[in-house]
């Protein structure tokens, strides 16, 4: 998984109907100190985050596994919202 | 699967349900010698692992399956703790 942020929103009206209801947010990946580290990426939101706060990001097909998206044509879902991570390696 | 090393771990009060007990840990990748290649990513895990270790880890799909049959959303799993490793021929 990937630590991110959310930087924003998306609002779309015509898509796929397995994407009907469902929240979709821009994020961009953080490294663990919480530095921005890359572009950015669209992510369905399975845990209703925000904007603002880091969070977990799955991708690939283990997206369809998140709460609710079985079957659903995604590859990117926010699965939590992350309280603090603690780098001491 | 990749070599990496554990270098921290992740809170996460909120979360998808089926996460609820699964130890999630920030793994570096290395490269060949040893040095950090690449983004951290967080990982599952199902060795047992702790801060400091080498370690090697699957991504995709897969990384869910040590968790059979549960099937958590994740898309990386620590499975295994490196003993040693060595290569020949790789860059130093």
């Amino acid at each position: 998984m990937l630590l991110a942020k959310i930087v924003g929103t998306v609002v779309a009206t015509r898509k796929d109907p397995r994407l009907e209801s469902q929240k979709l947010l821009v994020v961009r990946p953080v490294d663990p100190s919480g530095k921005i580290d890359g572009g950015f990426l669209v992510a369905v939101d399975t845990v209703d985050a925000g904007v603002g706060e880091t969070v977990l990001v799955v991708s690939g097909s283990s997206a369809r596994m998140a709460s609710g998206m079985k079957d659903c044509p995604v590859d990117a879902a926010i699965v939590g919202i992350v309280d603090h991570v603690e780098v001491t390696g | 699967m990749q070599v990496g090393r554990v270098i921290g771990d992740v809170v996460a009060t909120r979360k998808d349900e089926a996460l609820t007990g699964v130890t999630l840990l920030v793994v570096q990748p290395l490269d060949p010698g040893r040095q950090p290649v690449g983004r951290a990513i967080v990982a599952a895990d199902a060795a047992g692992a702790g801060v400091g270790e080498e370690v090697f880890f699957v991504r995709g799909r897969e990384a869910s399956f040590p968790f059979y049959p549960a099937e958590p959303p994740i898309d990386a799993a620590i499975v295994g703790i490196v003993d040693d490793w060595s290569t020949e021929g790789a860059r130093p």
